[in-house]
């Protein structure tokens, strides 16, 4: 009886929402039935090439096929055990950072964050007794994360002393922050990646070649920061001003100031705020299609090219927008998570 | 009392720290300009802005200007602003219109209603906007059938896979007429209403401003378009043999690009709306209709002041990202200023700096021009505190 008034309250209320409800789950009828048809019921699961296909829904034999692409691009097969080791690696310390009741944490964060952006190139890259992989040869998901964490690290301390700077007391510092902050916010990331893939080989002395997979996380990476300053300095906003007193009371002078007392609770504040920054940029590697790098989207259009495979436009976009929209979704989640959690902390 | 006990002083400290960040961000870039200048003498690469009145060679397929391929290469970055400006006006315009109602759906009492927006607000704002450009650039736009099975909108315009196809009208001056009546109309309604205000701040009477506003802004509009409508020969398009005649064409990378920009943006302007309407506390609303309030005038009067209060910034931030995010043409070919000019010409005539600078310089000036006028919007609209 309760979910019958339920339902009359929720979807039936006035004349008006029966008729928008009765609408809508019709439209939601038409559009989801044809929808798990394709994807489920008339798909193709089982087989390997084209021919297999012959069911009128989607043909997965195409993602099965290729799925060693959309993870990797174009690495050799025989080296892949290299990215599979550096994503381990990379859960396992997020796990182990995780785990609240770890032994010396905070030593074990500082010795990972410094050891393993360089251990991740080598181990992708190569060198030292391990075969060399250009970066043209990566591709897929790999790449779109490998992009994401290197501009990311580029990003979030920069990001951070940007904001900082633009809240300093010296006029100097302020200024050039402002200028720096303004400057990348205000062009066009697609822009940005271009200029990037052109001016840095430009600029620097003859001789210093920078790799084009570079030039692309640097200047994602500047991007970025620009807008990671701004979310930290929300969160450096919101400190009260008592903060600053009581620490210059006690005789801490400016580092010691914004590294114990300011930094900790601000960044604490902008957490979300960076968390959706950082949603952004994983969006934004996509860009990197521009200048011919093939990160998961481009090896997903680049799979259209496939004679072999001729029409597969719609599996391909939907896997990879499916990958894509994960990630982001789930991130987001986490951005949720810590507000909630700061929304109790601040409760005790 | 110490020779060096300067050092120790505050102001001494700053300005040596000040003058030392300074010192390396002016070295750093002397470094690059140095090596810049070099790097370009040594690949014979000319420098100057000279190349701007020589002829650009390069084919448009998308021009609104009298852009041909002999034109200079100031007519070219012409083109690219005008098609980067068209794309991002008509995007933010019918982002802005979706947006609202599906932030507006989102806050529906029907359930159904409210769970579909919040699907598609989920949905869109987590997946990268190139997804989308592609998306319907090649799964949409190109698997359209060809112009003989062009999908018709109401006889008069045309989707295919070459395109929009629109009509034109032959003359646009009977709408430069309704523009003059339009323009009359507003500034005789902006009139009136100060007048009303004045006086009811004098003297307490209201003067029926919103009837008179809604013939003035809305009827008398309408009806002036109506008429230069009518009044204009238009060119439909029409079939003839394999394609179609007349008209205006729409690229499939402006539809698709279009298509893209909107949907995107809407997700994300639909949440400012929600979010706006959200900050008005429910006691404003109990508190007007305390006060004898109708409902249309809480409406007007209390709640989308404030919700607007709170819209306006993000909103602004949101229509500059439709015009940062229209250079996302440039992955489909679509002729805006980045493609147009960082790719094309640039390609050209190799002077790589002088083409960034300009294009960057463009969207700085663009983006600070719409950031101060929607600042003084704001500071109008803003809570005056005393």
């Amino acid at each position: 009886m309760s979910t019958l008034r339920a339902i009359r309250q929720k979807l039936f209320a006035t004349p008006l929402d029966a008729v928008i409800t009765l609408v809508l789950a019709y439209l939601l009828w038409r559009a989801l039935v044809p929808l798990v048809d394709w994807m489920l019921l008339d798909a193709t699961f089982e087989g390997a090439s084209r021919a297999d296909c012959v069911r009128a829904g989607a043909c997965w034999v195409f993602i099965k096929a290729r799925f060693g692409q959309f993870m990797y691009g174009l690495y050799p097969p025989d080296e892949r055990w290299r990215v599979d080791l550096a994503g381990i690696i990379l859960v396992a310390t997020i796990a182990l950072l995780g785990w609240k009741a770890l032994p010396r944490r905070r030593a074990f964060a500082v010795a990972s964050l410094v050891i393993l952006p360089p251990l991740g190139i080598w181990l992708l890259s190569g060198g030292f007794g391990l075969a060399y992989v250009e970066t043209r040869e990566w591709g897929g998901l790999m790449l779109t994360i490998f992009i994401a964490l290197y501009a990311g690290l580029i990003a979030i301390p920069l990001g951070i002393l940007l904001a900082l700077g633009r809240q300093s007391q010296l006029p100097v510092i302020r200024m050039l922050s402002i200028i720096f902050i303004e400057f990348w916010r205000g062009v066009p990331i697609v822009a940005v990646i271009f200029l990037a893939s052109i001016l840095l080989p430009l600029i620097m002395p003859s001789g210093v070649g920078i790799d084009r997979l570079a030039r692309a996380v640097i200047g994602l990476g500047l991007v970025i920061a620009a807008y990671m300053a701004e979310a930290v300095r929300g969160g450096l906003q919101a400190i009260p001003v008592g903060q600053h007193e009581a620490a210059t009371a006690l005789g801490l002078g400016y580092w010691r100031t914004t590294g114990f007392i300011i930094l900790p609770q601000a960044i604490r504040i902008a957490l979300p705020a960076m968390t959706n920054e950082f949603i952004s940029l994983l969006k934004n590697t996509t860009l990197v299609l521009i200048v011919s790098i093939l990160d998961l989207l481009g090896i997903a259009q680049a799979a259209l090219a496939d004679p072999n495979w001729v029409g597969m436009n719609k599996e391909a976009y939907a896997f990879a927008g499916l990958l894509y929209w994960l990630g982001c979704f789930g991130l987001s989640r986490v951005g949720v998570a810590l507000e909630r959690h700061q929304a109790k902390s601040e409760l005790r | 009392m110490n020779l060096f006990s300067f050092i120790y002083q505050k102001r001494v400290r700053d300005i040596f720290w000040q003058a030392f960040v300074l010192a390396s961000v002016l070295g750093l870039l002397t470094f690059f300009v140095l090596n810049a200048s070099r790097n370009m003498r040594e690949a014979g690469i000319a420098s100057g802005f000279d190349f701007l009145w020589r002829t650009a060679g390069i084919e448009i397929p998308f021009v609104l200007t009298g852009y041909t391929a002999q034109s200079d290469n100031w007519s070219l970055l012409w083109v690219g602003i005008v098609n980067t400006l068209l794309i991002t006006i008509v995007s933010a315009i019918a982002a802005t219109v979706l947006g609202f109602f599906i932030g507006i759906a989102r806050l529906s009492t029907n359930w159904l209603l409210a769970r579909l927006a919040t699907v598609y607000v989920e949905g869109v704002r987590n997946i990268p906007l190139l997804f989308f450009v592609l998306f319907w650039y090649f799964g949409v736009i190109a698997t359209l059938p060809g112009p003989r099975q062009s999908i018709g909108i109401f006889s008069i315009a045309f989707l295919n896979n070459r395109g929009l196809i629109v009509p034109l009208p032959n003359d646009v001056w009977p709408f430069g007429k309704a523009a003059l009546v339009i323009l009359i109309a507003v500034i005789a309604q902006l009139v009136l209403a100060t007048w009303a205000r004045r006086r009811r701040d004098r003297t307490g009477q209201d003067a029926p401003v919103w009837p008179v506003g809604a013939v003035m802004v809305v009827i008398l509009p309408v009806a002036a378009l109506t008429i230069a409508t009518l009044a204009t020969a238009w060119d439909v398009p029409a079939l003839r043999g394999f394609n179609y005649r007349g008209g205006f064409v729409l690229v499939p990378e402006f539809v698709a690009l279009f298509a893209a920009l909107t949907t995107y943006t809407a997700a994300f302007i639909a949440e400012i709306v929600r979010g706006g309407i959200m900050a008005v506390p429910k006691g404003q609303i109990e508190a007007a209709a305390a006060v004898g309030l109708r409902p249309s005038q809480t409406l007007r009067l209390v709640i989308i002041p404030q919700a607007l209060r709170v819209m306006i910034p993000p909103l602004t931030s949101q229509y500059l990202n439709v015009l940062k995010n229209s250079s996302f043409g440039a992955v489909i070919a679509y002729p805006e200023l980045v493609s147009v000019f960082m790719g094309s010409a640039l390609n050209n005539t190799g002077q790589a700096i002088e083409i960034i600078a300009i294009t960057l310089g463009i969207y700085l000036a663009i983006g600070l021009a719409v950031s101060a006028l929607m600042n003084w919007y704001n500071a109008r609209i803003a809570l005056v505190t005393r």
